[in-house]
């Protein structure tokens, strides 16, 4: 509606029909031509737009409030003066009890006033109650603005957020005066204010919504305002999110990335849900790299790296690319793994796609800067590529490695200059100025061989194109080649040019944003947003609470002095009486008259609503400018009334006898109920009565209007008991790291990146088979102190001839168990362990997966050892069945034979034996078998034969197995290994495996 | 907040525009194609472009970018959220979302945009409110519209908006009372090149068809809720009812609405009723290579496969694929690389295979990553989940409807790894 009238003429004719229509008895008119007066954007109205909203401001209708709200906002854009007198228009309709109304309000406040945060105080819990039921985009609005709201209010729960003590339920109920009381006896280190606690409360059922916008808001609103412990619960919805369209996708991603940095715990669980697809679009593709490099853990790494391997070689390069770089993210943040990473980046190297070599020379020139100590291999091969790659930036990493470390390479770095120097006029400005360091380089440390190729390179840099290289080029000569002229610095020259320079840190690129509030636009642009509003830090100290409470609180008092009588009477009736609740139901709300009495309770809110909304509709018809003057009179003596009460009810408080009590709880309280019926219900009530005795007098409507108040009082304290399990806070899912179900060698995997494959046996995935759990310690015999393990069967991180054992500890006392680590190991010869890292402490019902790695030695010998906690120590052990020994490998059928060709007499082992009927399919085999050892499948060219092979963890021996069926159910088990110890239990125990159904 | 539109279609051409403030001149949109020449592909074009006086926000949907460009800070979700709120509008009102069709109706497009937002703020996002103050075009009332120059804006004031069900119109009449409800599930899943599985799980909806007169109280239980337990909900759920009880309890807004959707995470095993064998390879020396897929149905409860498609980006090197089917039609499209092959249902008696030869680049070397295969399916009557509704019952109302449930499981992102 945006008219653009040109004369004053033409306006004036124009603007006689909305005029008009203002006064028009529909709602829906007064509305709409509010709406059209207000988006005539002619700077003479302004008086008539201003007149027309703030009466409009005061209408009947919520519907005609809600439109003047919107109008704010538009004469506010179109006369930025008239600010103040608008303001006072927002302040009244803050206080509008309707939830059509709030956000809109809501939404003009932001735009004319976000600043006057005090304008919230009064309206804080009404809005907090009434939000659940706003509508969808008001929800948005109302959220964001009681983030910044509640920071500057609160004070942070993060402080001691790991032992936050809340109060218990008891102590929420107490008034605010006594919980100071006893705050300042207990000393609480940290108690939340109900009126925080009420906001995160309140804002938990919106993680249902079905608008991504007003998930993310409470995600946003939890982060930035609820205790650590708490937040956790917005993960679920936002992995929810991601099914959503490309563009919601995006906007949660790098959201979900942010947090990540901070809170790995957060999202660990739902690691999968961040596995790439080939056809999710680029930028999605990165955002969920980002979040599994920032998830990446001991425990994951291997299941993350084979993920990896697989995305390097997708056929999106610049996604490869940045899987690279993760890649090198991972492998500097997790020691274990470096050495792998930079194994298998290597092997990248002689990938054929440019761009992935060039990523890999940039990653590994970061990764050897970490650890340059012994990698002059790597850093000679690299020194070759030189030939190849043209990539300017994989070229200036290479030169700069090679000058960096010249002392390790001192063969190949002249031969590397020479050659540069050939190809200089050519090169990129990039590659240049990466000539002229190691030229400089090479000049201090061998200038010998170097000098006369150094000079060359610098005079071709005097002349070149580029300020900048010849700017370097005068730099260095002055520097490093003496004559008289030169200063002291070239004394010094060797000195700052191969100065021990630090490491670059490999960090997210999402590591700063978390300076923009989450969920904005800012967040997701990097840059501060025109109009964005910096959130505040939490205060110190928080600002009184009590500018919080409302009128309400001293009405209710006051009663209890005047209207005893009244109050007996009406506490016994029932919330919803037969009455009224016809009343509400005879136009819309069927749903009363059909639901029990106990829904109608729960309902109560919605019922709420549509009372407001049909009392309004209803009453409309009454004149307005009466019912408006007789509000605000009956108003103002209210107001009177309650200033001067409330002074004496200070004092009257400190007599007033546990009667009292109850009341003052119950007011504390309203405002950390969840129920939004007690305040907006009591109110449509009073106001329905003041319209319907219009002509009773002021003093009779303030007396109703008292007995109506009070009336509310008990109500509120019997809805509120009904919610008490809301209280219980809230335990976030523990991070349990999902075991991985196939990992396989990482060094097998990384050098499977590399294209040309020469080995013919490569160890492959393990086949999916049901994690089968062990008995560690029972937690009758640990004290409380459960731990299970299973073999995760996939290569272990720690070493190459371990097994990987994950180790789940489950704390099921009631207190929480400290110190948990391996004590005393008892190992037979050769016997290696590395365990995990000690667990400061474990909370009670939590438990947590730790990984260690075993060296058995290829035996079945069980491994002793002693778990200890801080205060107890219990011996457990750890035997592994023979199956769990070997790791899978792949090969084809021909080497299978040329292998079990040479391990025959001594080396094989063979068995006859029954096969149950229902054993003698294919997939039933293989599953059995499977399941019982870690074998790899072998493809087999006959139907009646079947192969498996496998490795030995710790020598590597090959094991190979066959089954071969034959007629009348028979079977020939036929085991091939060096190691005929292990083959022969292993025949052992795969012998009932198949007989057996 | 949301200052302008501007819907762009495929070519390039902005088609329409719409300003809720003041007018924001077309060449703003230059950011944006700029943006898009910088992305290959629509789908990679950046949802937020910042401008030096603006900020543009785009969805694409439909081969349409509708970008809206707005001036403060705004929470990004709530722009693009109530764009895609936008074209569900238009599909709803004109079945199917198109230029073409957006430009045949584009009265009553600029009519439901004046509705949908007040100053750049929503105001009637429900679809029956919007419907009943512009009423959906017919062949009819176009007709009549014509002779008699009305327009489609209703003639009386819907009162929706002001009830306490905002969702749903007022006076609402059928002869034939129906409620039916499908729930549908998609599987999206991961599989490794050996078979297993990597990821999956399962999205789920339930969907309504609800046409029911006057205002029917309805409530739907579960067999299992258990199951759910990331649900989000059309704001007609109530939601403390579900918290208390584990049952659905709402006023259903009239006409077609998704109720509810859920998420089955990956934590959960999943069950993968197809499988796909595969034995995709290229040699290095010679310029052909095998292809061969065969789909088989794994744990299906004993219900038929069917839609089964498959599609797969070949990689770039690859020239020409010479492919027998064993059932169903296949094409490749030499240009994009893309295999498509329409399998339809699954006979488990005698599997569909695919196997033929790919001829590849002469001289160039194989390709470094076999390509993935990605797979669609359906299965009638069954939620994989194992969700099953227990009853539906009504308040409210006198009458007895008919009612109707529908299960379906389909592939969602399914891919298979090579």
């Amino acid at each position: 509606m945006t008219l653009m009238m040109p004369t004053l003429v033409s306006t004036v004719t124009f603007l006689h029909y909305p005029l008009k229509c203002l006064k028009d008895p529909n709602q829906l008119i007064r509305a709409s031509a509010l709406r059209v007066l207000s988006s005539i954007r002619v700077p003479i109205i302004v008086p008539i737009m201003m007149l027309a909203i703030k009466e409009a401001s005061a209408d009947l209708s919520p519907y005609v409030r809600k439109n003047a709200a919107h109008a704010i906002q538009k004469l506010y854009s179109l006369d930025p003066e008239q600010k103040e007198m608008l303001i006072e228009v927002i302040e009244k309709l803050l206080k509008d009890k309707s939830t059509l109304v709030a956000g809109s309000v809501v939404m003009a406040f932001e735009e004319v006033c976000p600043d006057r945060i005090d304008l919230i105080h009064k309206n804080y819990r009404k809005l907090c109650n009434l939000l659940v039921d706003v509508e969808e985009w008001g929800q948005v609005v109302i959220i964001h603005m009681l983030t910044r709201y509640a920071r500057t209010q609160f004070v942070s729960p993060w402080k001691e957020g790991d032992v936050l003590e809340e109060f218990n339920e008891k102590d929420f109920y107490e008034t605010d005066e006594e919980q100071k009381e006893k705050d300042q006896k207990v000393k609480k280190p940290y108690a939340m204010d109900p009126d925080h606690r009420l906001l995160i409360r309140n804002t938990k059922p919106l993680l249902q919504s079905r608008n991504a916008a007003v998930v993310m808001a409470v995600a946003q609103l939890y982060w930035h305002l609820a205790p650590k412990s708490e937040a956790g619960i917005v993960s679920k919805s936002l992995v929810r999110l991601l099914r959503s369209n490309r563009e919601v996708q995006y906007i949660v991603l790098q959201n979900i990335a942010t947090m990540s940095i901070q809170r790995k715990g957060m999202f660990e669980p739902y690691l999968k849900s961040f596995y790439v697809r080939s056809t999710d679009p680029t930028m999605i593709k990165t955002s969920k790299l980002e979040i599994l490099t920032n998830l990446a853990n001991e425990a994951n790494i291997s299941t993350l790296l084979r993920e990896f391997q697989t995305y390097v070689k997708s056929q999106d390069k610049q996604f490869a690319a940045a899987t690279i770089q993760a890649i090198g993210r991972c492998a500097t943040n997790i020691s274990e793994v470096t050495d792998t990473c930079l194994n298998g980046l290597v092997c990248l190297l002689s990938n054929r796609d440019e761009i992935v070599v060039a990523e890999s020379v940039v990653v590994i020139k970061k990764l050897l800067q970490t650890q340059p100590a012994h990698h002059s291999e790597i850093i000679k091969h690299m020194g070759k590529l030189l030939d190849t790659i043209t990539v300017p930036v994989a070229r200036a990493s290479i030169l700069w490695l090679i000058g960096e470390y010249c002392e390790r390479v001192p063969k190949i770095a002249p031969d590397v200059l020479r050659k540069m120097a050939q190809s200089f006029t050519s090169e990129d400005d990039l590659v240049k100025l990466q000539i002229l360091n190691l030229g400089a380089k090479l000049y201090l440390t061998n200038s010998k061989q170097t000098k006369l190729l150094t000079q060359y390179i610098l005079n071709l840099g005097k002349y070149d194109q580029s300020y900048d290289i010849r700017d370097r080029t005068r730099f260095i000569r002055q520097l490093i080649v003496p004559n008289e002229k030169s200063g002291a610095l070239s004394k010094y020259a060797k000195k700052i040019f191969l100065a021990q320079k630090p490491a670059p840190l490999l960090e997210s690129p999402f590591k700063d944003r978390d300076r923009f509030q989450l969920g904005t636009l800012s967040h997701t642009l990097n840059t501060k947003a025109t109009g964005y509003l910096e959130l505040s830090n939490w205060p110190e100290e928080a600002p009184d609470p009590s500018v919080r409470n409302v009128e309400v609180i001293e009405l209710g008092k006051e009663q209890l002095v005047t209207l005893g009588k009244v109050k007996k009477e009406k506490s016994t009736e029932k919330f919803y009486s037969e009455s009224e609740e016809e009343e509400s139901a005879s136009t819309t709300d069927t749903e009363s008259e059909s639901t029990s009495e106990s829904e109608k309770e729960k309902n109560g809110k919605e019922e709420s609503s549509s009372m407001e909304n049909t009392e309004s509709s209803s009453s409309e018809e009454l004149s307005e400018s009466e019912s408006d003057s007789k509000e605000s009179t009956a108003k103002k003596r209210f107001k009177t009334i309650e200033e001067s009460d409330s002074d004496n009810m200070e004092k009257k408080k400190k007599v007033i006898s546990k009667k009292n009590k109850s009341f003052d709880s119950s007011d504390a309280e309203s405002s950390s109920t969840e129920e939004t019926s007690s305040d907006s219900k009591s109110e449509s009530d009073s106001e329905s009565d003041t319209e319907s005795k219009k002509p009773k007098i002021a003093a009779a409507t303030k007396r109703k209007e008292m007995a109506v108040q009070e009336k509310k009082a008990p109500t509120k304290q019997e809805v509120s008991l009904l919610d008490l399990d809301d209280f219980n806070p809230v335990s976030t899912p523990v991070a349990v790291p999902t075991p991985a179900i196939l990992s396989p060698s990482l060094v097998a995997d990384l050098e499977g990146l590399s294209v040309s494959k020469s080995s013919v046996i490569d160890v492959s995935t393990p086949v999916f088979v049901p994690m089968k759990t062990h008995e560690l310690l029972h937690r009758m015999s640990g004290k409380g102190l459960a731990a299970h393990y299973h073999f995760s069967r996939q290569p272990c991180i720690y070493g190459d001839q371990m097994v990987s054992v994950q180790v789940t500890l489950t704390n099921t006392t009631d207190q929480k168990l400290e110190n948990i680590h391996i004590g005393e190991k008892k190992l037979p010869t050769g016997m290696k362990m590395h365990v995990f890292n000690p667990i400061e402490f474990l909370e009670p019902e939590e438990s947590i997966t730790v990984s260690m790695g075993i060296d058995f030695c290829d035996s079945t010998q069980t491994a002793s050892f002693q778990l200890c906690t801080k205060e107890d120590h219990f011996s457990v052990n750890i035997q592994p069945p023979v199956g769990e020994l070997l790791l899978p490998v792949t090969m084809a059928e021909k080497d299978f034979k040329t292998e079990q060709g040479m391990l025959t007499g001594m080396n094989e082992t063979s068995a006859t034996i029954t096969v149950a009927p229902q054993n003698s399919t294919r997939l039933v085999i293989l599953e059995k078998v499977v399941k019982a050892a870690n074998l790899g499948l072998v493809p087999s060219g006959q139907d009646n034969i079947h192969r498996f092979a496998a490795k030995t963890v710790h020598s590597g021996s090959l094991m190979l197995v066959t089954v071969e069926l034959k007629e009348g159910s028979t079977a020939q088990l036929i085991i091939n290994t060096e190691k005929t110890v292990i083959g022969s239990i292993l025949l052992r125990e795969l012998k009932p495996v198949l007989s057996q159904g | 907040m949301i200052h302008s539109l501007f819907l762009i279609n495929s070519s390039g051409d902005i088609f329409l525009e719409k300003h809720w403030k003041s007018v924001v001149s077309r060449s703003v949109c230059d950011y944006f194609f700029e943006a898009q020449e910088r992305a290959t592909e629509a789908e990679n074009v950046p949802p937020v472009i910042p401008t030096p006086h603006h900020y543009l926000l785009s969805v694409y949907r439909h081969k349409i970018f509708f970008v809206a460009v707005i001036q403060t800070e705004v929470p990004p979700l709530f722009v693009i959220e109530f764009l895609h709120r936008v074209v569900d509008t238009f599909q709803d009102y004109f079945g199917v979302c198109s230029e073409v069709v957006i430009k045949d109706n584009v009265v009553v497009v600029y009519e439901v945009l004046e509705e949908m937002l007040d100053n750049g703020f929503p105001l009637a996002t429900e679809s029956n409110i919007l419907k009943e103050l512009i009423k959906p075009p017919t062949i009819l009332r176009t007709v009549v519209n014509t002779i008699t120059g009305s327009t489609n804006v209703g003639d009386q004031l819907p009162t929706g908006q002001l009830s306490v069900v905002p969702w749903r119109r007022t006076g609402v009449k059928y002869t034939n009372n129906e409620a039916y409800f499908d729930v549908i599930e998609e599987i999206d899943a991961i599989i490794d090149k050996s078979g297993s599985t990597i990821t999956a799980e399962i999205q789920g909806v339930i969907d309504a068809c609800v046409k029911l007169t006057g205002m029917p109280d309805l409530t739907l239980s579960f067999m299992n809720p258990r199951l759910l337990d990331d649900v989000s909900f059309h704001p007609c759920v109530r939601f403390k009812r579900w918290e208390s009880e584990r049952i659905l309890s709402f006023i259903p807004p009239d006409g077609n609405f998704r109720l509810l959707s859920y998420h089955v995470s990956a934590q959960n095993l999943v069950a993968i009723p197809v499988y796909v064998k595969h034995n995709i390879s290229f040699r290095d020396s010679s310029s052909l290579g095998r292809f061969e897929i065969t789909v088989g149905p794994k744990q299906t409860m004993g219900k038929t496969v069917e839609g089964v498609m498959v599609t797969s980006q070949m990689p770039k090197g690859v020239l020409n694929m010479s492919l027998t089917p064993s059932q169903g039609m296949h094409t490749f499209d030499p240009v994009t690389k893309l295999l498509s092959w329409d399998v339809g249902k699954i006979n488990p008696q005698k599997l569909p295979s695919l196997k033929g030869t790919m001829s590849l680049q002469a001289g160039a070397s194989k390709p470094d990553e076999n390509p993935t295969i990605n797979l669609q399916f359906k299965i009638q009557q069954l939620a994989i989940s194992g969700l099953k509704v227990n009853r539906l019952d009504m308040y409210g109302e006198k009458y007895k409807p008919f009612k109707g449930i529908k299960y379906m499981t389909k592939a969602g992102k399914f891919q298979v790894r090579t």
